[in-house]
């Protein structure tokens, strides 16, 4: 029996195409849901959020108050600074302004500056082409930072008659700068060294590693400022009257040794962490011990401490500051060095220098810990965890 | 052999008496052509960078007139900056050829430790500070107060004795740094606080009102603040001490670092002998006999440094009080040259 279509009264709705998908619930998208999902999901977590909101904003207002509202900004000298009838002012910027090129360089003769500000120029046109990993040479580069670039600046900083070039003395570097090229050679020094020690401590050969466990446990053991206090205090009873150690090079030589050791035990931990199969393959294939570390363990153990590496160098950078108390003026030490002037004593006078002080410090130390977050994303190449 | 051996033992013993004599500072400073000076890493009035980074202070301004005195030159000198601990070990190793770091004049440092305190150019004592309101006149009144201090100074030690020699009550509030006790003070936490006049002096430039707080007359301590040289070297000793004692003397002659020119024409044999125009005063320690010329042409005369430092026109505003000339009601005292 054929089918009769019958011709219905109405005609079946076909869609064609899919429905557009509606949006979801405006409360769990943009900003509110955002806020509704992080913030405030349960009453728990709103008290948080309010206690967090309220705490910032006490914080917050009251500095923000101090460094900008209430702050002056210009001024000859402490009469700028002082109570207005009465009225407290703010964070004394007038202050920082007229020491500013103190708090940079120290005693640098003013019409030396350029000489540091080459040093710093050329430094970074070194170092960020060195830190993007898409600039090609980084061969070359490295080369020239690392070996070029410490003999100019040497030369650049320190001075050479010859070259026309008058010797401004270490005694005369401060601030800032002092700052940086502490914290630069020691990190320098420190890292190819820590990883020579830490792979010694790891030898096969007993006396290479008693002397690298010596070497790291007594760094190791003793506090900076110890070692600080010994290069400048012991150091010139030992040597002969005439024999006189630059007075930054001492610690200089410190704070990078002091740092190499502990860097050691950040590169050993690293070693430990690659699996004995990786030593194993490579001697299998017939490297020679060096082609193994430098080929196959240590980029994998390296990259593996990157946050260990950057705490040290971090930790560092801050520690150059315990410099002050030997008399060298390092930053700290030239900071609080001009809060004796009376010229500019005042109720806020040192509030806004060690304000001044937590902001450079930051400044340094969250862009090495940006970057190595950055590079450690960057070398992921293996094991994700 | 044995001959070579007496020979080489000879030449060695005449090497060592060669250093020796080289040891002397004169000729080292001479040779260097500056004289290196230990100061503080930062006193009010005592050495302390100003704005553009020179070291300027009463410590300070003696380096310059040691330096005048050698070179007739007060440019001639390099700055040290030395921390409480490390100066003497500077001083005895030769890194610095004198030591300008308001130090208190002790037997034990003047004796054991080697070294040579060659006069007093700041008489300080300790010295209590309250505020007006307390109504306080004199530190006996203080029995029960609570007294803000720095830790782990001899400020600390001085107190004790004071108030158990005067049988009184106190309770201590100690901070590490200058600038915590300050500020504690300020906000009320003690009632009084002691140090050093001359710090007292500088800490109130602090306060956020400082006339309604006063400095009590009583003194408790003697702070005899002085430069330093090391033993052994009478000669840079001798020079040490009468630049000292030359820019004394030319206060209490009445010699400027602006009249002095006129004064080389004076009459008056005393200060002829101080300029050098009479006598070889100079010559004898190893100078020129215009030593105190260039020290007062230069530098000035102690008056002129105190008044410029830490005088009463300066921030610190420091009356002359002790420090004043011993003709002046003060203890200040210089034997003559002659």
């Amino acid at each position: 029996m054929p089918a009769t279509t019958k011709k219905l009264p109405w005609q079946p709705f076909h869609r064609n195409d899919m429905l557009p998908p509606k949006p979801p619930p405006p409360a769990t998208t943009g900003v509110l849901g955002w806020l509704r999902r992080n913030l405030f999901s349960n009453w728990w977590n709103t008290l948080l959020t309010l206690l967090g909101l309220w705490f910032i904003w006490v914080v917050a207002s009251s500095l923000i108050e101090f460094a900008l509202i209430k702050a002056v900004w210009t001024g000859e000298d402490r009469n700028a600074c002082l109570p207005k009838d009465g009225v407290e002012v703010g964070a004394c910027w007038a202050y920082v302004n007229a020491k500013f090129n103190q708090f940079m360089d120290g005693f640098y003769p003013a019409d030396q500056e350029w000489r540091y500000l080459t040093v710093y120029a050329v430094g970074i046109a070194l170092l960020v082409p060195l830190l993007i990993p898409k600039v090609p040479w980084k061969g070359l580069n490295a080369l020239l930072l690392f070996g070029a670039y410490p003999v100019l600046a040497y030369l650049l900083l320190y001075g050479a008659p010859s070259l026309g070039l008058p010797i401004v003395e270490t005694t005369q570097w401060g601030g800032l700068l002092l700052t940086l090229v502490i914290a630069s050679v020691g990190i320098v020094i420190s890292l190819p060294l820590g990883i020579v020690f830490a792979l010694g401590r790891r030898s096969q050969l007993p006396v290479i590693r008693f002397l690298s466990i010596a070497f790291i446990e007594f760094w190791r053991g003793v506090p900076l400022i110890t070692v600080l206090f010994m290069s400048s205090v012991m150091l010139p009873l030992f040597l002969p009257e005439d024999v006189t150690l630059d007075k930054v090079v001492r610690p200089l030589v410190g704070v990078a040794l002091f740092a190499a050791a502990y860097m050691a035990e950040v590169v050993r931990g690293g070693l430990q962490a690659i699996p004995k199969g990786q030593y194993e393959a490579a001697q299998a294939l017939g490297l020679t011990y060096w082609q193994m570390m430098g080929l196959i363990i240590l980029p994998q153990a390296l990259k593996l401490v990157i946050p260990g590496i950057v705490n040290t160098f971090i930790g560092l950078f801050k520690d150059t500051s315990l410099v002050s108390i030997i008399g060298l003026f390092d930053l700290l030490g030239i900071v609080q060095t001009s809060l004796a002037d009376a010229k500019w004593s005042t109720p806020t006078t040192a509030p806004t220098a060690y304000l001044f002080l937590a902001l450079v410090y930051f400044f340094f130390c969250y862009g090495m810990s940006r970057y190595s977050l950055f590079m450690e994303r960057h070398l992921h190449t293996g094991h994700k965890r | 052999m044995k001959k070579i051996v007496a020979l080489a033992l000879g030449a060695l013993m005449t090497a060592g008496v060669a250093t020796a004599a080289n040891a002397g500072t004169l000729e080292d400073v001479k040779k260097k052509g500056h004289v290196q000076c230990g100061v503080s890493q930062g006193l009010p009035g005592f050495s302390n960078p100003d704005d553009k980074g020179n070291w300027t202070g009463l410590d300070v301004d003696f380096c310059r007139a040691v330096a005048a005195a050698v070179f007739g030159d007060p440019n001639k000198v390099k700055f040290t900056p030395l921390s409480a601990k490390e100066r003497f070990t500077a001083l005895r190793s030769g890194e610095v050829d004198l030591l300008a770091r308001n130090t208190t004049w002790t037997m034990q440092r003047d004796t054991e430790l080697g070294l040579n305190f060659v006069g007093v150019n700041y008489y300080d004592g300790q010295g209590f500070m309250v505020r007006k309101s307390l109504g306080v006149t004199s530190a006996l009144q203080l029995n029960g107060a609570a007294v803000c201090t720095n830790t782990g100074t001899t400020t600390e030690l001085n107190v004790a004795d004071y108030f158990r020699a005067n049988k009184m009550q106190y309770e201590v509030v100690a901070f590490e740094k200058a600038d915590e006790v300050v500020k504690a003070y300020d906000e009320g936490r003690c009632d009084v606080y002691t140090t050093d006049r001359s710090g007292l002096a500088a800490q109130r430039l602090k306060l956020k009102n400082p006339d309604e707080h006063v400095v009590l007359p009583e003194i408790i301590s003697k702070e005899p603040l002085g430069p330093v040289v090391r033993h052994g070297d009478d000669q840079w000793f001798d020079i040490v001490k009468w630049t000292l004692f030359a820019m004394i003397n030319a206060e209490e002659l009445g010699v400027t670092s602006q009249n002095v020119d006129e004064m080389k024409k004076s009459t008056n044999p005393s200060i002829r002998r101080l300029l050098g125009v009479e006598g070889k005063f100079g010559e004898n320690i190893g100078l020129t006999n215009d030593w105190a010329y260039n020290i007062i042409k230069h530098v000035g005369n102690y008056g002129e440094v105190y008044e410029r430092n830490v005088g009463p026109k300066t921030p610190l505003g420091l009356a002359r009080g002790l420090n004043a000339l011993w003709n002046k009601g003060g203890i200040m005292y210089a034997p003559p040259i002659r």
